[in-house]
């Protein structure tokens, strides 16, 4: 593996595959971070993150202020949903969602009062000297989910255990995508919020050392927490390191293979290396929800592409519907032919604009017919192996592609597609233009479905034996009862007899005494 | 030369001691072929295979008295399966038995059910819960699709409906299949909702 070194002399490391792409990050942060206005109504889904939904605690009708629980946690991986405004719960409905199947979801929807009534904060007073667990607690009761993309519950990769001897917390400020810069212009505006929350995350994890890393095209942000760290006197804790922007180093993987040089092992995790990694983003919910007390009701979205008239980034309540950040943005362009959440490598199509902004929402991105690349029909592969070359996990995506289509999933499997990221380089460099990257996600997700119907068949299988064996003792127990009714019967019988006998015998006895005495008279 | 006949003899020995007592203290139990094809059979206990649920068809198959090709909800699929672990011919399914179906769930309509427990008992998995004069239900999670307990309603008050998609179970859609240029199939119709993305890399190289 190739080495080098940051500006700083920090040891890099390099991932296999990768691309250099254009970044068209600078279209929207020209214009500073606005709030997004209040929308009349807010639609709240209840599943916006990985894990099981949230259940909702709120009735219809009921008045709710900003910061309020709305839902409640279910299970271990999952994340409660707070109102993210003043108003009146109108509805708790399907709703179309932003999500690729297009479907609708359970979402509560508040009716805005327009007050922007909120609870009042309740800070971690003390937070330094505070022991992880209520840190822990803390981020759990303020729903925060990681905001780099996967929406995975936050509490639960903010653990410290006494048998787990953790390394160093990084946190991704990569965000390697193109068109995406949420996190850039976070770390320009709120780079203090981010050096805080990343402090706060060290003492919930027990452990000493975070590296802060950002691509080398985001000099703004890079000042941004320099001056951050200084002001924190966090240097000695926090560590600056700029690496060089190749995508998809925003993975998280990839970026602690660029870091530490080591691999996350294929079916581990971080934490197996000693390693938890964060986004920047989520790491500045963390100090909102500890030190000033407010849960995660906004996040910063970028509204950006060739077909949105003044892109730029927004602070945007969870609810708002993509329409009205798209109307703040100085409203879609004639131009604009394709929405999309997410950026133009891992995004997805969005077919109807009223759906709203979730946690996960990092991007909406409207793109014109430039943008897009040119639907071309898929060839057949060639087996040029250019998609193995720039694969970020190192796996052949050729071969999974084949397997893919000729439905050999436990072979699918053999070749690690779980380790896919599902990062798009494959799709863009083959010459045959086939959408590998689609095949993979149809692949992964056919083998889960699979494994469910297998649960659910044994399940079945169970019940059915379960049952089997109760008929079959029924009828066990009914045969027994029949066999002691027709002993106790023939007991009753036996009994009989025997009393006949004994009176008969009696009735000999008394015959013979009477001969007896008619023979002495 | 003596030696050496009671070296390896005595060997011979040791080593058939060895062999004997790990074939008894470590033997694997095979799992039976009747466990292996009842693994592959969906557990839908419809009993449409003729036979009264899946594990007597399995053991019918293992037999050699059922073919492979008796079981509608397991469909092409499973038919292959099984075809592949018996080593035989894969064929179509049989007729007689059924056409294969989406998934169903049963649904009872709890306003018209007058409680008289016949589906509860013909149930083959206990996924309805109700008892006399009461109302019963269909436990989602549990009812495989049967559709045993629909006949026996005096009332026909039980639908069987599709298993509704949601984002727990929704599954991508395959990519527009790609057929050789010159099969019937490549002529199928492209959805151009399928095109998600971007061109990012007009002006770039590889990394």
């Amino acid at each position: 593996m190739a080495e080098m070194r940051s500006r700083d002399g920090v040891q890099l490391h390099r991932f296999p595959g990768g691309l250099l792409l254009d970044d068209h990050k600078a279209m929207a942060t020209q214009r500073p971070v606005e709030k997004a206005p209040l929308p009349k109504e807010l639609v709240i889904p209840l599943q916006q993150h990985i894990g099981e939904p949230a259940m909702p605690i709120v009735e219809v009708g009921e008045h709710v202020l900003g910061g309020q629980p709305i839902a409640e946690a279910q299970g271990h991986i999952s994340a409660l949903v707070h109102a993210t405004s003043s108003g009146t719960v109108k509805e708790i409905t399907e709703r179309l969602i932003p999500h690729p199947s297009g479907l609708t979801a359970p979402c509560v929807v508040i009716e805005t009062d327009g007050k922007d009534e909120f609870v009042s904060p309740e800070p971690l007073d003390g937070w330094q000297q505070a022991e992880p667990a209520a840190i822990h607690q803390h981020v759990r009761n303020a729903g925060i989910v990681g905001l780099g993309g996967a929406a995975f519950p936050t509490d639960i990769k903010l653990t410290a255990d006494e048998f787990l001897q953790i390394d160093r917390l990084i946190l991704n400020g990569a965000e390697c995508e193109p068109y995406i810069c949420c996190d850039d212009m976070l770390m320009r505006e709120r780079a203090e919020e981010v050096i805080s929350g990343a402090l706060v995350m060290l003492r919930a994890l027990a452990t000493e050392r975070c590296q802060l890393a950002i691509e080398d095209n985001k000099p703004e942000a890079e000042q941004a927490l320099r001056d951050a760290i200084k002001q924190a006197d966090a240097a000695d804790h926090i560590e600056l390191v700029i690496v060089p922007s190749v995508y998809p180093e925003g993975g998280e993987k990839q970026l602690i293979q660029v870091l530490t040089g080591k691999e996350v092992p294929s079916d581990g995790l971080p934490i197996d290396i000693g390693i938890v990694c964060h986004n920047v983003g989520t790491a500045a919910a963390v100090h909102r929800a500890v030190v000033n007390g407010t849960p995660l009701v906004s996040r910063f979205v970028a509204v950006t592409g060739g077909g949105v008239r003044e892109p730029r980034v927004l602070d945007s309540r969870i609810g708002t519907p993509f329409a009205t950040l798209i109307e703040s943005a100085g409203g879609a362009l004639d131009s604009a032919v394709r929405l999309l959440m997410g950026g133009p490598m891992m995004g997805f199509a969005i077919r109807d604009d009223s759906v709203p902004v979730i946690k996960a929402t990092n991007c909406i991105l409207l793109a014109t017919d430039d943008e897009i690349r040119p639907a071309k029909e898929p060839m057949p592969c060639i087996r040029c192996g250019e998609c193995a070359q720039v694969c970020p996990a190192s796996l052949l995506p050729q071969q999974l592609y084949w397997h893919t289509r000729a439905r050999e999933m436990d072979k699918v499997e053999d070749y690690d597609i779980f380790d896919c990221i599902e990062c798009g380089c494959c799709d863009v460099v083959c010459p045959s233009h086939i959408p590998l990257a689609s095949h993979f996600r149809f692949a992964k997700t056919e083998i889960w479905g699979k494994e469910a119907e297998r649960a659910r068949a044994d399940i079945a299988r169970q019940r059915y034996e379960a049952r089997q064996e109760r008929i079959e003792k029924e009828k066990r127990e009914q045969e027994e009862r029949r066999q002691r009714k027709k002993k106790m019967l023939d007991n009753l019988d036996r009994e009989k007899s025997k009393k006949d006998e004994i009176k008969a015998a009696m009735e000999r006895a008394k015959q013979k005494k009477r001969e007896k005495q008619e023979g002495k008279d | 030369m003596l030696t050496a006949i009671a070296v390896i003899a005595g060997l011979a020995a040791a080593f058939g001691v060895v062999l004997g007592f790990a074939a008894v203290r470590f033997r694997v139990e095979e799992d039976p072929v009747v466990d292996q094809i009842d693994a592959i059979l969906p557990q839908t206990q419809c009993a449409q295979c003729g036979y009264p649920g899946c594990r007597p068809y399995a053991e019918a198959i293992a037999n050699g008295e059922a073919d492979i090709n008796q079981c509608p909800p397991g469909g092409e699929a499973g038919i292959r399966a099984l075809a592949e672990l018996l080593d035989r011919e894969p064929k179509p399914l049989s007729e007689e038995h059924g056409v294969e179906k989406p998934k169903m769930l049963a649904i009872i309509d709890e306003e018209t059910c007058i409680g008289c427990t016949l589906c509860i008992q013909a149930c083959p998995v206990d996924a309805i819960v109700g008892a006399a004069k009461q109302m019963h239900t269909v436990i989602d999670d549990e009812c495989t699709g049967c559709e045993l307990c629909v006949a026996p309603c005096p009332v026909d008050c039980i639908d069987m409906v599709p298993v509704k998609t949601t984002l727990q179970n929704w599954k991508w859609p395959e990519p527009e299949k790609f057929y050789a240029p010159g099969s019937p199939l490549a002529e199928e119709e492209r959805d151009p909702e399928h095109d998600t993305r971007v061109n990012p890399t007009r002006e770039a190289g590889h990394g």
